[in-house]
């Protein structure tokens, strides 16, 4: 294939739109700075001209460092920002892990991790700090760099619109770091994964619209005559969570310079608001965006075909469809309305099967090539992420049933729920997805050991059979004991006798939780030694043979 | 079926749907059917169940929402369950409103039924500050023991837990207000370290003959027309006694010198209100039946 060089015209109009745009928040970050109503807006806004700055001259050394070459050849794939990705990936997942475990300790010892002179490390303001953590920096990170590698590959083009995917990159940066610090200084709206104030979901939606137009733009000028499946769920979890995003953040603020909002909906319409948005940032956030990840890296690293197209368009809209009307499910026995409850309970159910499709698809394509399992612990992580997929995907349904929900509701039961998603099915596609890339990416021959990812492997798994038991014996029992009466109608225990009944289940928590964050730091070692190119990683080779977006033309076309 | 232009999976013999995106092709393989069945079942499941409960919204004729054929309803299953509890405590609770102390230890059922109703509000009402089974903290009393620093009787119980202690909102609170000695410059801060002495000295802790013979004016211009010229305390101001062994906010020589430069004057809400008199008188015999009622 000749190289024709007109691909190598450099267009540096994006490089000077995303600048433009960075000059323009910045002086609108310098006016609220000013003017700013309170102290936390001061706070943040000097954040914001703090980050932006950075971007915005790390841009321009950027691009008079590359004065001599074109940084957007089309005949290239933009890798860099994927390894940017991955970096930020693992630097969030560790954070938000470590704040997970703290938390974890303040509940299970309140006397000892407790500081009443540094407010900011409240559990109050803590919390919100893992969920986002784990959730927006960590997941989003891992969702936004894979996204972009794999719609690259499996387009084979460039990504579209030159400086722009590094706006959303260094955009999405900026507002995991605002809304992080704003928890700290107790900047909250109080809506559950959505904590952060009208001027960071402003923001937030900026980015995210990039996000979107960068993704539909790469499709858009694919040289693959079909749209990989990967991409169609890649695409739902973008555009669903700019919908949920943009919805259940509507609000009005108090001051155009000042960091609170009032929500537009009120009462039982802003519970069922927040709980469709929250439902489905777990359905399309964390379920979607990860089987995206999962269509694209179990068929690539066990080099077999996707077992069944079928399945998987079937599958993929009846997940979408039925996934949407589930969110009531969170407000059984609360003011909603019944009939809102109902619907919301039977759509779980239906919703049981669409969610194990995935999962299916995923373990079948091992069909020749189960082996792998044993000698491939990239491989093992993968598959087992599908298996806590399936249970959690099984568990969810199953408490949202009514009677099941009665006792479950409110506990730590649910807790548990979520972290066997979350640790198991999240984070295990997500590893073992950074664990394909590194050697990809920083063209390494492997893994800079094996042996690493089995100990990740296996202290993780322990670590999260520990948190998902000790959960599950938690839940049930302050469930019982919440609703145990004695002889005489009244209540057999007190709130606080039922949290004593938790402190060993807390201490067995902390302990899962200790272990899956010593697996975390095991996989950073083996990452940053890999991109280093130490032990096994030390030969440099073209670990993905098509690199080049020319070479991968086949003969047919 | 087969087309000749679309390669064969070698490992299932298969053609792959013929495309292939870096790599990856597809097979095409049939929807399980265990999961399309159960898939069914669980659309079944929901339709039935929709059809039993309250489900579809706005469709003409039907009012807000189709009633289901098993007219269910929360609400109003909650009222009746809240009601039926209320008429089954009705009795028993209309007894312990009349009875005395005398009846309530005699009758067991009704001792029963007032221990187990004090214990659950106990536990959710007043063990945040006193403690599980009223074992006390600083600051907090014991109701475990036989000290009392009001009244120790099922009525003076009562009565605290009606109207609080410096509750200043209620007109009945039991209330006496120790002065801030130090904070508002009543006495030095040498006098009030002398005046520790001279508490010290009341439980015989003292090593400073000295000090206390210091104190001794002071301590009958300040301290004796509330605790008492022995410093027996006095139950009607609830000044405590300071020659025994207990101290609500501590025995050191620290905290004693805090107590009388600061005063502490602790706080108890009214309850009259907050809970009904069954529930009020309930507690009154749980606090007084846990060691030291009087």
């Amino acid at each position: 294939m000749v190289q024709t060089h007109a691909y190598n015209y450099r267009d540096n109009t994006s490089l000077y739109l995303v600048s433009g745009a960075l000059v323009f928040f910045l002086s609108l970050a310098l006016l609220i700075a000013r003017y700013a109503a309170d102290q936390a807006m001061e706070v943040q806004s000097w954040t914001f001209i703090g980050l932006a700055m950075a971007f915005l001259l790390g841009t321009i050394f950027w691009a008079s460092n590359n004065a001599d070459r074109n940084p957007f050849d089309e005949a290239e794939y933009e890798d860099t920002i994927v390894k940017w990705g991955v970096i930020a990936s693992v630097f969030w997942g560790l954070a938000g892990l470590l704040v997970g475990l703290i938390i974890a300790l303040q509940l299970t010892f309140p006397n000892i991790f407790y500081f009443p002179e540094l407010g900011w490390t409240n559990f109050g303001r803590l919390r919100p700090l893992h969920t986002s953590a784990v959730i927006f920096a960590f997941g989003g990170n891992v969702l936004i760099a894979t996204s972009f590698y794999v719609v690259q590959r499996t387009c084979r083009t460039r990504l579209a619109g030159g400086m722009w995917p590094w706006f959303v990159f260094w955009g999405y940066q900026i507002f995991i770091v605002l809304a992080a610090t704003g928890y700290l200084v107790g900047v909250t709206q109080s809506k559950e994964y959505a904590e952060p104030e009208w001027y960071v979901d402003w923001w937030l939606t900026l980015v995210w619209v990039g996000y979107l137009l960068v993704f539909l733009g790469t499709l858009w000028k694919r040289k693959e005559p079909h749209i990989y499946v990967a991409n169609w769920f890649y695409l739902s979890f973008i555009v669903t969570i700019a919908m949920l995003h943009i919805v259940n953040n509507l609000s009005v603020p108090v001051s155009l310079t000042g960091s609170k909002s009032v929500q537009v909906f009120a009462g039982v319409q802003d519970a069922m608001t927040q709980w469709w948005y929250g439902h489905n940032a777990v359905g399309f956030f964390l379920t979607t965006g990860f089987l995206a990840i999962m269509y694209y890296f179990i068929p690539k690293r066990v080099n077999r075909p996707v077992y069944s197209y079928r399945l998987s368009i079937v599958h993929f809209w009846s997940l979408i469809f039925i996934y949407i009307w589930a969110g009531p499910h969170h407000l059984h026995y609360t003011a909603l309305p019944q009939w809102a409850q109902t619907l919301g309970m039977a759509f779980s159910i239906m919703l049981w099967m669409p969610s194990w499709g995935g999962m299916i698809n995923g373990v079948m394509t091992l069909s020749g090539a189960w082996d792998k399992l044993r000698t491939d612990p990239v491989v093992r992580m993968m598959v087992v992420s599908l298996a806590f997929y399936g249970m959690a995907t099984f568990e969810g349904p199953l408490m949202s049933v009514r009677a099941v929900n009665a006792l479950s509701h409110y506990t730590e039961w649910g807790i548990g729920h979520v972290h066997s998603g979350a640790l198991g099915w999240v984070g295990y596609i997500s590893f073992g997805a950074l664990y394909c890339l590194a050697p990809w990416l920083w063209k390494r021959k492997d893994l800079y050991s094996n042996n690493l990812v089995e100990w990740h492997f296996w202290i993780s798994t322990v670590g999260i059979l520990f948190y998902m038991i000790s959960m599950w014996f938690a839940g049930i029992t302050e469930g019982l004991m919440w609703r145990a009466y004695n002889e005489f109608g009244f209540l057999e225990y007190s709130f606080v006798e039922t949290v004593e009944a938790k402190h060993i289940s807390y201490m067995i928590r902390a302990l899962g939780g200790g272990l899956y964050f010593i697996g975390a730091v095991i996989m950073a070692y083996n990452l940053c030694r890999t991109a280093l190119g130490h032990g096994e990683a030390r030969d440099e080779v073209s670990a993905t043979p098509q690199n080049d977006i020319h070479s991968t033309l086949q003969p047919a076309e | 079926m087969t087309d000749d232009n679309k390669p064969v999976d070698e490992h299932s013999g298969l053609q792959t749907t013929g495309h292939s995106w870096d790599g990856i092709s597809e097979l095409n393989n049939p929807l399980p059917r265990w999961w399309l069945y159960t898939w069914y079942i669980t659309i079944g499941i929901a339709v039935i169940y929709m059809i039993l409960m309250p489900a579809i919204p706005a469709l003409p004729g039907l009012g807000t929402n189709t009633p289901g054929l098993r007219n269910h309803s929360d609400r109003d299953n909650v009222s009746l369950a809240i009601s039926e509890m209320q008429q089954k405590r009705q009795s028993d609770a209309t007894a312990l409103l009349d009875a005395s102390l005398r009846d309530i230890e005699t009758d067991r059922d009704l001792q029963q039924f007032a221990l187990a109703m004090g214990e659950s509000l106990f536990g959710d009402n007043c063990a945040t500050c006193h403690g599980a089974g009223g074992r006390g903290a600083k600051g907090y009393p014991v109701l475990a023991d036989d000290i009392w620093l009001w009244d120790g009787t099922l009525e003076g119980i009562e009565t605290t837990l009606r109207h609080g202690i410096r509750h200043e909102e209620d007109e009945d609170t039991r209330f006496s207000a120790m002065p801030r000695f130090g904070q508002d410059g009543f006495l030095t801060a040498a006098q009030i370290s002398d005046l520790t002495e001279y508490v010290l000295h009341l439980s015989d802790r003292s090593d400073d003959p000295e000090a206390v013979e210091r104190a001794s004016g002071n301590w009958v211009a300040q301290c004796s027309s509330c605790h008492g010229d022995q410093g027996k305390g006095d139950r009607t101001q609830g000044a405590p006694d300071l020659t025994d062994a207990d101290w609500l906010f501590g025995d050191s020589k620290r905290d004693i010198f805090d107590t009388i430069y600061h005063a502490r004057n602790s706080h108890m809400p009214a309850w009259e209100g907050r809970l009904d008199d069954a529930s009020i008188k309930a507690l009154a015999v749980y606090v007084h039946s846990l060691g030291g009622g009087e």
